[in-house]
């Protein structure tokens, strides 16, 4: 238990301007701006704003300098600042069937209609450190090809026609908000996309990989990824009618996965999904991976007892910012706690001191 | 409801669509050069606020929420009436206020010149980086060929 503790104010002024100082560094070397965060870091970016489970880059930049780089405490400063915004609604679905791709990829159908588009991506690099950054230099503008007007429709659609893949048959059942309520279990599965989206990256990406590795196995491919621009729209009481409050940068990761089918129904390919803010490739790919996992239920698949499986598990520790909160607790003064503990340590030592002693003198 | 009601929503949604998409700096850059910014008062003054966004499971299945994002909002009313309302993506009040001055002004017979000084400059550019960035994507289409193993 945390006891209140008061005093060394003036220590912790002067460890906060310390703070300050050290979070400059030299003031031989310019200063970053938000505008450099925003732009040249935009994958950290990117990843603050979908575990801080708020899009806004120029907010994501200005936690990530305040935190020094640190971007679970970057995350932690845009959570305790979305708590603050008064909520004007809710959105209708984004329409990701409409995303204006960077990239879309499937690596299971190698003809798919719209194409294989690599976009900006880290595949296909040697891995090498390129030395070249480290000068100055411009970039070369990046080669254009003739843009393609038409939609990107999902790769999943094709299949439908067929039967052999299952159906996400669309509902506008209004989904449970975390943000309003807290989780309880079991939760279903729009509640269970909504804590793995803000959820930390390594921990998803750790439970997907144990699902890879054998615990709860379910073969996933990648049927598509793609990265892009999706419009955002709200309905809008004075007005009457919904319109376009914005867009956002969003990762969709549909899997394919292994289903075996049941009595009364043939075998069907059985599907994971993730979406993420931002270009999030391994966190939306590991999200598809878990989501797919912890459908064992509903699927008719037999529970192996592994962690990924194990939905309270999961969802109970995949949040950072609890998870920070509450490891790092234990460093802030426990002395009464810790006080009541040395006098009960002391206390049993004696007693036991005092059976060994009287024994040893009857020797 | 006519097809007229019809066709002015349609097009009051894409100019405010348009008003809430694009980059701050674009809006005052093109709100500036309006010479005749008209007085107002306000129905509802700028307010900063969360939009959480949603999803489909699967793309196309049942809703679920994936994460807020920042919205600034206020509504104005010009001296004949007209009420104009900003709904725009981020944190800037005045771009709030120019989106909702805009708005209002669509509506009155300014329309025809707001259109060619703002309105129509902002689609183009928003169009131009859309096509931009499409033509990039373009140049990193693959083909994939699966190579045939020598099975004799």
């Amino acid at each position: 238990m945390y006891v209140a503790v008061k005093g060394g104010e003036k220590a912790i002024e002067n460890a906060h301007a310390w703070l300050a100082e050290e979070r400059r560094g030299s003031t031989d070397v310019a200063e970053l701006s938000l505008a450099q965060i925003r732009e040249q870091l935009s994958l950290a970016v990117n990843r603050v704003m979908a575990e801080g489970s708020l899009f806004d880059p120029d907010l994501a930049a200005l936690a990530i300098k305040q935190a020094r780089g640190d971007l679970i405490e970057a995350i932690f400063l845009i959570r305790a600042y979305r708590t603050t915004l008064p909520r004007f609604g809710y959105s209708e679905p984004v329409e990701t069937g409409e995303m204006a791709c960077d990239r879309r990829i499937s690596a299971t159908f190698k003809d798919a209609p719209g194409g294989q588009v690599l976009g900006p991506t880290f595949d296909y690099t040697h891995r090498l450190l390129d030395f070249k950054l480290a000068a100055d230099g411009g970039v070369p503008a990046a080669p254009e090809g003739a843009a393609l007007e038409e939609r990107t429709p999902h790769i999943t659609g094709f299949l439908k026609g067929e039967d052999i893949i299952q159906d996400e048959a669309a509902s506008d059942t209004t989904p449970g908000d975390l943000t309003r309520e807290p989780m309880e279990f079991p939760a279903n599965r729009p509640l269970r996309l909504q804590s793995l989206t803000r959820g930390d990256e390594g921990f998803v990406l750790g439970m997907a990989y144990s699902t890879q590795r054998g615990y709860a196995r379910n073969h996933a491919f990648v049927g598509e990824l793609r990265i892009g621009k999706v419009a955002v729209e709200m309905e809008i009481p004075e007005l009457g009618f919904a319109i376009e409050i914005g867009e956002v940068d969003l990762t969709e990761c549909e899997t394919v996965n292994q289903f075996k089918g049941s009595k009364t129904e043939p075998p069907q390919f059985s599907r994971g999904y993730g979406l993420v803010f931002g270009q999030s490739e391994r966190k939306s790919i590991a999200m598809a991976l878990v989501d797919r996992a912890l459908r064992w239920e509903e699927l008719g698949e037999d529970n192996l007892g592994a962690p990924a499986q194990d939905e309270e598990f999961v969802l109970s520790h995949s949040d950072n910012i609890q998870a920070t909160g509450f490891l790092e607790h234990i460093k802030l003064p426990h002395y009464v706690d810790f006080q009541s503990e040395l006098e009960l340590v002391r206390k049993l030592r004696r007693e036991a001191e005092e059976r060994i002693t009287p024994k040893e003198a009857a020797e | 409801m006519t097809d007229q009601t019809e066709f002015a929503t349609a097009a009051r949604k894409e100019w405010m669509g348009l008003l809430a998409r694009a980059p701050e700096d674009a809006v005052m850059e093109l709100w500036d050069m309006v010479p005749d910014h008209p007085a107002f008062d306000w129905l509802r003054s700028p307010e900063i606020g969360g939009v959480m966004v949603r999803g489909r499971t699967g793309g196309t299945g049942a809703p679920f929420n994936l994460g807020e994002m920042t919205v600034t909002r206020c509504s104005v009313v010009l001296k004949d009436g007209t009420v104009g309302h900003g709904y725009v993506q981020g944190r800037s009040k005045p771009k709030a206020q120019a989106a909702a001055l805009l708005d209002a002004m669509m509506q009155t017979s300014a329309a025809g010149r707001i259109r060619a000084k703002v309105i129509d400059p902002l689609k183009q550019q928003i169009s131009a980086t859309k096509t931009t960035r499409a033509a990039k994507a373009a140049a990193t289409k693959v083909e994939f060929f699966t190579m045939v193993r020598g099975e004799d």
